[in-house]
Protein backbone atom coordinates (compact mmCIF):
# COMPACT_ATOMS: atom_id res chain seq x y z
CA UNK A 1 0.00 0.00 0.00
CA UNK A 2 2.75 2.44 1.00
CA UNK A 3 6.34 1.95 -0.15
CA UNK A 4 8.94 4.34 1.13
CA UNK A 5 12.34 3.82 -0.43
CA UNK A 6 15.54 5.70 0.32
CA UNK A 7 13.79 8.96 1.15
CA UNK A 8 16.02 11.84 2.22
CA UNK A 9 15.08 15.41 3.01
CA UNK A 10 17.06 18.39 4.19
CA UNK A 11 16.51 22.00 5.11
CA UNK A 12 19.72 23.51 3.78
CA UNK A 13 22.51 21.66 5.53
CA UNK A 14 20.23 20.10 8.14
CA UNK A 15 19.15 16.56 7.29
CA UNK A 16 15.64 15.85 8.50
CA UNK A 17 15.33 12.44 6.89
CA UNK A 18 18.23 10.22 5.92
CA UNK A 19 17.70 7.32 3.58
CA UNK A 20 14.43 6.11 5.09
CA UNK A 21 12.90 2.93 3.69
CA UNK A 22 9.94 0.89 4.80
CA UNK A 23 6.71 -0.54 3.50
CA UNK A 24 3.20 -0.71 4.86
CA UNK A 25 0.98 -3.46 3.50
CA UNK A 26 -2.78 -3.34 3.24
CA UNK A 27 -4.41 -3.75 6.62
CA UNK A 28 -1.22 -3.21 8.55
CA UNK A 29 -0.97 -0.88 11.52
CA UNK A 30 2.43 0.74 11.90
CA UNK A 31 3.41 2.85 14.88
CA UNK A 32 6.21 5.34 14.33
CA UNK A 33 7.93 6.52 17.48
CA UNK A 34 11.11 8.23 18.52
CA UNK A 35 12.40 11.30 20.35
CA UNK A 36 11.38 14.85 19.35
CA UNK A 37 13.08 16.06 16.23
CA UNK A 38 13.76 12.55 15.00
CA UNK A 39 11.80 13.20 11.78
CA UNK A 40 8.78 11.01 12.44
CA UNK A 41 6.19 13.71 11.73
CA UNK A 42 8.11 14.81 8.67
CA UNK A 43 8.20 11.23 7.37
CA UNK A 44 4.45 10.80 7.72
CA UNK A 45 3.81 14.16 6.04
CA UNK A 46 5.96 13.06 3.11
CA UNK A 47 3.59 10.16 2.54
CA UNK A 48 0.77 12.45 1.37
CA UNK A 49 3.07 15.09 -0.05
CA UNK A 50 2.47 17.78 2.58
CA UNK A 51 6.26 17.88 2.95
CA UNK A 52 8.38 17.65 -0.19
CA UNK A 53 11.51 15.50 -0.15
CA UNK A 54 14.67 15.76 -2.24
CA UNK A 55 15.52 12.18 -3.03
CA UNK A 56 14.07 8.70 -2.86
CA UNK A 57 10.60 7.59 -3.76
CA UNK A 58 7.28 7.09 -2.03
CA UNK A 59 4.60 5.03 -3.75
CA UNK A 60 1.09 5.14 -2.33
CA UNK A 61 -1.32 2.68 -3.88
CA UNK A 62 0.69 2.65 -7.10
CA UNK A 63 1.10 6.45 -7.35
CA UNK A 64 4.46 8.13 -6.90
CA UNK A 65 4.11 11.01 -4.42
CA UNK A 66 7.31 12.78 -5.43
CA UNK A 67 6.57 12.74 -9.16
CA UNK A 68 5.79 16.32 -10.29
CA UNK A 69 3.19 14.93 -12.69
CA UNK A 70 1.18 13.35 -9.86
CA UNK A 71 -2.10 15.04 -9.03
CA UNK A 72 -1.46 15.36 -5.30
CA UNK A 73 -4.96 16.62 -4.48
CA UNK A 74 -6.45 13.51 -6.03
CA UNK A 75 -4.10 11.27 -4.09
CA UNK A 76 -4.65 13.09 -0.79
CA UNK A 77 -8.43 12.83 -1.16
CA UNK A 78 -8.04 9.11 -0.44
CA UNK A 79 -5.32 9.27 2.18
CA UNK A 80 -6.87 10.31 5.47
CA UNK A 81 -4.82 12.40 7.85
CA UNK A 82 -5.37 13.32 11.48
CA UNK A 83 -3.33 16.12 13.03
CA UNK A 84 -1.96 16.87 16.46
CA UNK A 85 -4.09 20.01 16.77
CA UNK A 86 -7.24 18.53 15.20
CA UNK A 87 -7.49 21.30 12.59
CA UNK A 88 -11.24 21.27 12.26
CA UNK A 89 -12.46 24.34 10.39
CA UNK A 90 -13.66 26.65 13.18
CA UNK A 91 -16.17 28.63 11.10
CA UNK A 92 -18.16 25.56 10.06
CA UNK A 93 -20.55 23.44 12.09
CA UNK A 94 -19.47 19.87 12.82
CA UNK A 95 -21.86 18.66 10.11
CA UNK A 96 -20.36 21.02 7.55
CA UNK A 97 -16.82 20.05 8.61
CA UNK A 98 -17.73 16.46 7.82
CA UNK A 99 -19.46 17.24 4.54
CA UNK A 100 -17.46 19.95 2.81
CA UNK A 101 -14.60 17.92 1.38
CA UNK A 102 -16.97 15.17 0.27
CA UNK A 103 -18.92 17.77 -1.68
CA UNK A 104 -16.09 19.92 -3.01
CA UNK A 105 -13.50 17.20 -3.63
CA UNK A 106 -15.42 14.00 -4.30
CA UNK A 107 -18.42 15.72 -5.88
CA UNK A 108 -21.00 14.07 -3.67
CA UNK A 109 -24.38 15.71 -3.15
CA UNK A 110 -24.76 17.77 0.02
CA UNK A 111 -27.51 15.48 1.47
CA UNK A 112 -25.53 12.37 0.73
CA UNK A 113 -22.40 13.89 2.27
CA UNK A 114 -24.26 14.99 5.40
CA UNK A 115 -25.81 11.51 5.80
CA UNK A 116 -22.43 9.87 5.50
CA UNK A 117 -20.86 12.38 7.89
CA UNK A 118 -23.55 11.89 10.50
CA UNK A 119 -23.21 8.12 10.31
CA UNK A 120 -19.52 8.41 11.03
CA UNK A 121 -20.17 10.98 13.73
CA UNK A 122 -22.47 8.47 15.38
CA UNK A 123 -19.72 5.90 15.14
CA UNK A 124 -17.30 8.09 17.10
CA UNK A 125 -20.08 8.68 19.63
CA UNK A 126 -20.79 12.35 18.93
CA UNK A 127 -24.05 12.40 17.04
CA UNK A 128 -25.61 14.77 19.56
CA UNK A 129 -23.01 17.43 18.71
CA UNK A 130 -23.67 17.63 14.96
CA UNK A 131 -25.02 21.18 15.05
CA UNK A 132 -22.24 22.59 17.24
CA UNK A 133 -19.06 24.35 16.19
CA UNK A 134 -15.56 23.00 16.83
CA UNK A 135 -14.84 25.66 19.47
CA UNK A 136 -17.71 24.30 21.55
CA UNK A 137 -16.24 20.79 21.82
CA UNK A 138 -13.46 19.43 24.04
CA UNK A 139 -10.13 18.46 22.52
CA UNK A 140 -10.92 14.76 22.60
CA UNK A 141 -14.28 15.34 20.93
CA UNK A 142 -12.68 17.53 18.27
CA UNK A 143 -10.13 14.86 17.49
CA UNK A 144 -12.85 12.23 17.14
CA UNK A 145 -14.68 14.53 14.73
CA UNK A 146 -11.41 14.96 12.83
CA UNK A 147 -11.10 11.19 12.50
CA UNK A 148 -14.71 10.97 11.29
CA UNK A 149 -14.00 13.76 8.79
CA UNK A 150 -11.06 11.81 7.37
CA UNK A 151 -13.09 8.58 7.24
CA UNK A 152 -15.90 10.32 5.36
CA UNK A 153 -13.58 10.47 2.34
CA UNK A 154 -13.43 6.64 2.22
CA UNK A 155 -9.66 6.63 2.65
CA UNK A 156 -7.52 3.70 1.52
CA UNK A 157 -5.23 4.35 4.48
CA UNK A 158 -5.00 6.70 7.44
CA UNK A 159 -2.07 8.76 8.69
CA UNK A 160 -2.06 9.91 12.31
CA UNK A 161 0.37 12.63 13.34
CA UNK A 162 0.59 12.55 17.15
CA UNK A 163 -3.21 12.49 17.49
CA UNK A 164 -3.21 12.49 21.28
CA UNK A 165 -0.27 14.77 22.09
CA UNK A 166 -2.35 17.92 22.46
CA UNK A 167 -5.03 16.32 24.60
CA UNK A 168 -5.69 16.43 28.31
CA UNK A 169 -4.71 13.06 29.79
CA UNK A 170 -8.29 12.09 30.53
CA UNK A 171 -9.26 12.54 26.89
CA UNK A 172 -6.51 10.42 25.40
CA UNK A 173 -8.36 7.15 25.75
CA UNK A 174 -11.54 8.18 23.97
CA UNK A 175 -9.41 8.94 20.89
CA UNK A 176 -7.29 5.81 21.22
CA UNK A 177 -10.45 3.72 21.50
CA UNK A 178 -11.67 5.04 18.15
CA UNK A 179 -8.26 4.34 16.61
CA UNK A 180 -8.15 0.84 18.07
CA UNK A 181 -11.57 0.04 16.67
CA UNK A 182 -10.46 1.32 13.30
CA UNK A 183 -7.33 -0.83 13.39
CA UNK A 184 -9.35 -3.90 14.29
CA UNK A 185 -11.61 -3.32 11.32
CA UNK A 186 -8.59 -3.70 9.06
CA UNK A 187 -7.79 -0.07 8.19
CA UNK A 188 -4.24 0.49 6.97
CA UNK A 189 -2.76 2.92 9.45
CA UNK A 190 0.50 4.74 10.00
CA UNK A 191 0.53 6.40 13.43
CA UNK A 192 3.12 8.70 14.88
CA UNK A 193 2.50 8.41 18.60
CA UNK A 194 4.09 8.03 21.99
CA UNK A 195 1.25 5.87 23.23
CA UNK A 196 3.11 2.60 23.71
CA UNK A 197 0.04 0.94 25.18
CA UNK A 198 -1.73 1.54 21.89
CA UNK A 199 1.30 0.22 19.99
CA UNK A 200 1.36 -2.94 22.09
CA UNK A 201 -2.36 -3.46 21.63
CA UNK A 202 -2.86 -2.95 17.92
CA UNK A 203 0.37 -2.35 16.02
CA UNK A 204 1.73 -4.95 13.62
CA UNK A 205 5.08 -3.24 13.42
CA UNK A 206 6.91 -0.49 15.22
CA UNK A 207 9.30 1.90 13.52
CA UNK A 208 11.75 3.72 15.75
CA UNK A 209 13.42 6.85 14.39
CA UNK A 210 16.35 8.90 15.62
CA UNK A 211 18.12 11.82 13.94
CA UNK A 212 16.23 11.34 10.70
CA UNK A 213 17.02 7.65 10.36
CA UNK A 214 14.83 4.62 10.73
CA UNK A 215 16.77 2.83 13.43
CA UNK A 216 14.38 -0.04 14.06
CA UNK A 217 11.64 -1.50 11.93
CA UNK A 218 10.40 -4.63 13.56
CA UNK A 219 7.36 -6.54 14.69
CA UNK A 220 5.97 -5.12 17.90
CA UNK A 221 6.83 -8.28 19.80
CA UNK A 222 10.48 -8.06 18.81
CA UNK A 223 10.58 -4.30 19.36
CA UNK A 224 9.22 -4.31 22.88
CA UNK A 225 10.88 -7.53 24.01
CA UNK A 226 14.25 -6.97 22.56
CA UNK A 227 15.08 -3.68 20.78
CA UNK A 228 18.33 -4.10 18.88
CA UNK A 229 19.69 -0.55 19.01
CA UNK A 230 20.95 1.07 22.15
CA UNK A 231 19.02 4.26 21.35
CA UNK A 232 15.70 2.40 21.22
CA UNK A 233 16.53 0.63 24.48
CA UNK A 234 17.17 3.98 26.17
CA UNK A 235 13.99 5.43 24.70
CA UNK A 236 11.85 2.54 25.86
CA UNK A 237 13.45 2.51 29.28
CA UNK A 238 12.52 6.15 29.70
CA UNK A 239 8.96 6.11 28.46
CA UNK A 240 7.90 2.70 29.76
CA UNK A 241 9.17 3.62 33.18
CA UNK A 242 5.81 4.46 34.63
CA UNK B 1 -15.48 87.67 20.07
CA UNK B 2 -17.64 89.55 17.74
CA UNK B 3 -19.02 86.81 15.55
CA UNK B 4 -22.49 86.90 14.11
CA UNK B 5 -23.86 83.34 14.31
CA UNK B 6 -26.33 82.71 11.55
CA UNK B 7 -27.53 79.13 11.28
CA UNK B 8 -30.32 80.09 8.94
CA UNK B 9 -27.69 80.67 6.27
CA UNK B 10 -28.11 77.07 5.21
CA UNK B 11 -31.69 77.67 4.16
CA UNK B 12 -30.87 80.71 2.05
CA UNK B 13 -30.53 80.35 -1.71
CA UNK B 14 -26.95 80.43 -2.95
CA UNK B 15 -25.55 83.41 -4.77
CA UNK B 16 -25.64 81.38 -7.95
CA UNK B 17 -29.25 80.66 -7.20
CA UNK B 18 -29.27 76.98 -8.08
CA UNK B 19 -30.22 75.70 -4.62
CA UNK B 20 -29.79 76.53 -0.93
CA UNK B 21 -26.42 76.39 0.85
CA UNK B 22 -27.69 73.24 2.54
CA UNK B 23 -28.18 71.87 -0.96
CA UNK B 24 -24.46 72.45 -1.63
CA UNK B 25 -23.63 70.59 1.52
CA UNK B 26 -25.78 67.67 0.45
CA UNK B 27 -24.20 67.66 -3.00
CA UNK B 28 -20.79 67.48 -1.31
CA UNK B 29 -21.93 64.74 1.04
CA UNK B 30 -23.27 62.76 -1.89
CA UNK B 31 -20.00 63.13 -3.76
CA UNK B 32 -17.96 62.04 -0.72
CA UNK B 33 -20.14 58.97 -0.16
CA UNK B 34 -20.17 57.96 -3.83
CA UNK B 35 -16.45 58.45 -4.21
CA UNK B 36 -15.54 56.64 -0.99
CA UNK B 37 -17.91 53.72 -1.43
CA UNK B 38 -16.88 53.01 -5.01
CA UNK B 39 -13.21 53.30 -4.06
CA UNK B 40 -13.81 51.01 -1.06
CA UNK B 41 -15.40 48.26 -3.15
CA UNK B 42 -12.47 48.35 -5.56
CA UNK B 43 -9.96 48.49 -2.68
CA UNK B 44 -11.51 45.45 -1.00
CA UNK B 45 -11.42 43.38 -4.19
CA UNK B 46 -7.89 44.40 -5.15
CA UNK B 47 -6.67 44.16 -1.56
CA UNK B 48 -8.07 40.65 -1.15
CA UNK B 49 -6.35 39.45 -4.33
CA UNK B 50 -3.02 41.11 -3.56
CA UNK B 51 -3.14 40.01 0.09
CA UNK B 52 -3.71 36.40 -0.94
CA UNK B 53 -0.92 36.56 -3.52
CA UNK B 54 1.50 37.74 -0.84
CA UNK B 55 0.97 34.45 0.99
CA UNK B 56 1.19 31.98 -1.92
CA UNK B 57 4.24 29.71 -2.31
CA UNK B 58 5.00 31.02 -5.82
CA UNK B 59 7.91 33.46 -5.37
CA UNK B 60 7.17 35.49 -8.50
CA UNK B 61 3.53 36.12 -7.57
CA UNK B 62 4.29 36.96 -3.95
CA UNK B 63 7.14 39.22 -5.08
CA UNK B 64 4.87 41.14 -7.45
CA UNK B 65 2.25 41.50 -4.73
CA UNK B 66 4.87 42.81 -2.30
CA UNK B 67 6.07 45.35 -4.87
CA UNK B 68 2.47 46.50 -5.37
CA UNK B 69 1.93 47.00 -1.65
CA UNK B 70 5.19 48.87 -1.13
CA UNK B 71 4.55 51.12 -4.12
CA UNK B 72 1.11 52.29 -3.08
CA UNK B 73 1.79 52.35 0.63
CA UNK B 74 4.96 54.40 0.53
CA UNK B 75 3.97 57.35 -1.65
CA UNK B 76 1.98 60.12 0.05
CA UNK B 77 -1.69 60.07 -0.87
CA UNK B 78 -1.57 63.66 -2.14
CA UNK B 79 1.33 62.89 -4.48
CA UNK B 80 -0.47 59.82 -5.79
CA UNK B 81 -3.55 61.93 -6.45
CA UNK B 82 -1.56 64.46 -8.48
CA UNK B 83 0.09 61.64 -10.43
CA UNK B 84 -3.28 60.10 -11.29
CA UNK B 85 -4.82 63.44 -12.22
CA UNK B 86 -2.00 65.31 -13.91
CA UNK B 87 0.59 62.72 -15.02
CA UNK B 88 -1.29 59.53 -15.90
CA UNK B 89 -3.33 61.04 -18.78
CA UNK B 90 0.02 61.86 -20.46
CA UNK B 91 1.52 58.40 -19.86
CA UNK B 92 -1.32 56.23 -21.14
CA UNK B 93 -1.73 55.63 -24.91
CA UNK B 94 -2.67 58.91 -26.53
CA UNK B 95 -6.15 57.91 -27.65
CA UNK B 96 -7.03 56.94 -24.10
CA UNK B 97 -5.49 60.13 -22.70
CA UNK B 98 -7.43 62.24 -25.22
CA UNK B 99 -10.68 60.49 -24.43
CA UNK B 100 -10.04 61.19 -20.75
CA UNK B 101 -9.31 64.85 -21.34
CA UNK B 102 -12.41 65.30 -23.46
CA UNK B 103 -14.72 63.85 -20.84
CA UNK B 104 -16.63 66.05 -18.39
CA UNK B 105 -14.25 67.70 -15.89
CA UNK B 106 -16.16 66.24 -12.93
CA UNK B 107 -15.84 62.80 -14.48
CA UNK B 108 -12.11 63.33 -14.88
CA UNK B 109 -11.75 64.37 -11.26
CA UNK B 110 -13.94 61.56 -10.01
CA UNK B 111 -12.11 58.87 -11.96
CA UNK B 112 -8.66 60.05 -10.87
CA UNK B 113 -9.79 60.44 -7.26
CA UNK B 114 -11.47 57.05 -7.15
CA UNK B 115 -8.53 55.15 -8.62
CA UNK B 116 -6.14 56.99 -6.32
CA UNK B 117 -8.12 56.24 -3.15
CA UNK B 118 -8.85 52.67 -4.23
CA UNK B 119 -5.28 51.69 -5.00
CA UNK B 120 -3.83 53.48 -1.97
CA UNK B 121 -6.34 51.75 0.30
CA UNK B 122 -6.02 48.38 -1.45
CA UNK B 123 -2.36 48.20 -0.43
CA UNK B 124 -3.39 48.64 3.19
CA UNK B 125 -6.25 46.15 2.89
CA UNK B 126 -3.81 43.68 1.30
CA UNK B 127 -1.55 43.93 4.33
CA UNK B 128 -4.45 43.14 6.62
CA UNK B 129 -5.61 40.23 4.52
CA UNK B 130 -2.07 38.87 4.57
CA UNK B 131 -1.75 39.24 8.33
CA UNK B 132 -5.15 37.60 8.78
CA UNK B 133 -4.11 34.60 6.71
CA UNK B 134 -0.73 34.35 8.42
CA UNK B 135 -2.27 34.49 11.88
CA UNK B 136 -4.21 31.26 11.24
CA UNK B 137 -2.57 28.04 12.48
CA UNK B 138 -0.35 26.57 9.77
CA UNK B 139 -2.10 23.23 10.24
CA UNK B 140 -5.32 24.65 8.76
CA UNK B 141 -3.79 24.84 5.32
CA UNK B 142 -2.36 21.33 5.69
CA UNK B 143 -5.71 20.01 6.90
CA UNK B 144 -7.40 21.42 3.82
CA UNK B 145 -4.75 20.04 1.49
CA UNK B 146 -4.84 16.64 3.22
CA UNK B 147 -8.58 16.39 2.50
CA UNK B 148 -7.82 16.76 -1.19
CA UNK B 149 -8.61 20.46 -1.64
CA UNK B 150 -6.54 22.27 -4.24
CA UNK B 151 -4.67 25.35 -3.02
CA UNK B 152 -7.34 27.76 -4.38
CA UNK B 153 -10.02 25.66 -2.63
CA UNK B 154 -8.06 25.84 0.62
CA UNK B 155 -8.06 29.64 0.36
CA UNK B 156 -11.71 29.81 -0.62
CA UNK B 157 -13.17 27.39 1.95
CA UNK B 158 -10.67 27.26 4.81
CA UNK B 159 -8.33 30.25 5.07
CA UNK B 160 -10.21 33.29 3.79
CA UNK B 161 -13.48 32.79 5.70
CA UNK B 162 -11.53 32.84 8.98
CA UNK B 163 -8.98 35.46 7.91
CA UNK B 164 -11.73 37.94 6.97
CA UNK B 165 -13.49 37.40 10.28
CA UNK B 166 -10.27 38.11 12.13
CA UNK B 167 -9.61 41.36 10.28
CA UNK B 168 -13.04 42.97 10.55
CA UNK B 169 -11.83 45.43 13.22
CA UNK B 170 -8.76 46.70 11.30
CA UNK B 171 -10.81 46.76 8.08
CA UNK B 172 -13.28 49.02 9.88
CA UNK B 173 -10.44 51.50 10.43
CA UNK B 174 -9.58 51.41 6.75
CA UNK B 175 -13.21 51.91 5.83
CA UNK B 176 -13.30 54.99 8.08
CA UNK B 177 -9.99 56.19 6.67
CA UNK B 178 -11.18 56.13 3.09
CA UNK B 179 -13.96 58.62 3.91
CA UNK B 180 -11.52 60.90 5.70
CA UNK B 181 -8.86 60.53 3.00
CA UNK B 182 -11.39 61.46 0.36
CA UNK B 183 -11.13 65.06 1.59
CA UNK B 184 -7.72 65.19 -0.10
CA UNK B 185 -9.53 65.04 -3.43
CA UNK B 186 -10.72 68.61 -2.98
CA UNK B 187 -7.19 69.59 -4.07
CA UNK B 188 -7.91 68.62 -7.68
CA UNK B 189 -11.14 70.58 -7.60
CA UNK B 190 -13.57 67.77 -6.89
CA UNK B 191 -16.51 69.30 -5.05
CA UNK B 192 -16.86 66.78 -2.24
CA UNK B 193 -17.85 67.56 1.32
CA UNK B 194 -14.71 69.41 2.45
CA UNK B 195 -14.59 71.44 -0.76
CA UNK B 196 -18.21 72.44 -0.40
CA UNK B 197 -17.46 73.55 3.14
CA UNK B 198 -14.69 75.81 1.93
CA UNK B 199 -16.86 77.13 -0.88
CA UNK B 200 -19.52 77.96 1.67
CA UNK B 201 -17.04 80.02 3.65
CA UNK B 202 -16.08 81.94 0.52
CA UNK B 203 -19.68 82.73 -0.38
CA UNK B 204 -21.26 83.33 3.03
CA UNK B 205 -18.42 84.44 5.32
CA UNK B 206 -19.84 82.08 7.96
CA UNK B 207 -16.81 79.82 8.55
CA UNK B 208 -17.92 78.40 11.91
CA UNK B 209 -21.31 77.21 10.71
CA UNK B 210 -19.78 75.83 7.51
CA UNK B 211 -17.08 73.78 9.13
CA UNK B 212 -19.28 72.64 12.00
CA UNK B 213 -21.70 71.32 9.40
CA UNK B 214 -18.87 69.59 7.53
CA UNK B 215 -17.59 68.07 10.77
CA UNK B 216 -21.02 66.81 11.76
CA UNK B 217 -21.46 65.25 8.33
CA UNK B 218 -18.13 63.36 8.53
CA UNK B 219 -18.88 62.18 12.06
CA UNK B 220 -22.33 61.02 10.98
CA UNK B 221 -20.87 59.01 8.09
CA UNK B 222 -18.35 57.36 10.35
CA UNK B 223 -20.81 56.56 13.11
CA UNK B 224 -22.95 54.80 10.52
CA UNK B 225 -19.91 52.90 9.18
CA UNK B 226 -18.84 51.85 12.67
CA UNK B 227 -22.34 50.68 13.55
CA UNK B 228 -22.68 48.65 10.36
CA UNK B 229 -19.26 47.06 10.79
CA UNK B 230 -20.07 46.18 14.39
CA UNK B 231 -23.28 44.50 13.24
CA UNK B 232 -21.29 42.63 10.61
CA UNK B 233 -18.73 41.55 13.20
CA UNK B 234 -21.46 40.16 15.45
CA UNK B 235 -23.21 38.45 12.57
CA UNK B 236 -20.15 36.52 11.37
CA UNK B 237 -18.85 35.69 14.85
CA UNK B 238 -17.94 32.02 15.14
CA UNK B 239 -19.53 30.13 18.06
CA UNK B 240 -16.98 28.98 20.61
CA UNK B 241 -14.24 31.10 19.07
CA UNK B 242 -12.91 34.59 19.85
CA UNK B 243 -15.54 35.57 22.37
CA UNK B 244 -18.36 34.02 20.37
CA UNK B 245 -21.05 32.10 22.18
Amino acid sequence: MIQISHVSKNYGTFDVLKDCSTTVSKGEVIVVCGPSGSGKSTLIKCVNGLEPFQSGEIIVNGTSVGDPKTNLSKLRAHVGMVFQNFELFPHMSITQNLAIAQVKVLGRKQDEAVDKGLKLLDRVGLKAHAHKFPGQLSGGQQQRVAIARALAMDPICMLFDEPTSALDPEMVNEVLDVMTELAQEGMTMMCVTHEMGFAKRVANRVIFMDHGRIVEDDSKEAFFANPRSERAQQFLAKILHH
Amino acid sequence: MNYQWNWSIFLQPTVVGDTTYLGWMFAGLQMTVMLSLSAWVLALLLGAVVGVLRTVPNKLLSGLATAYVELFRNIPLLVQLFIWYFVMPELVPQSLGDAYKQSHPVQQQFLAAMLCLALFTSARVAEQVRSGINSLPKGQKNAGLALGFTLPQVYRHVLLPMAFRLIVPPLTSEFLNIFKNSAVCSTIGLLELAAQGRQLVDYTAQPYESFIAVTVAYVAINVIVMTLMKLLEDKVRVPGYMGGK
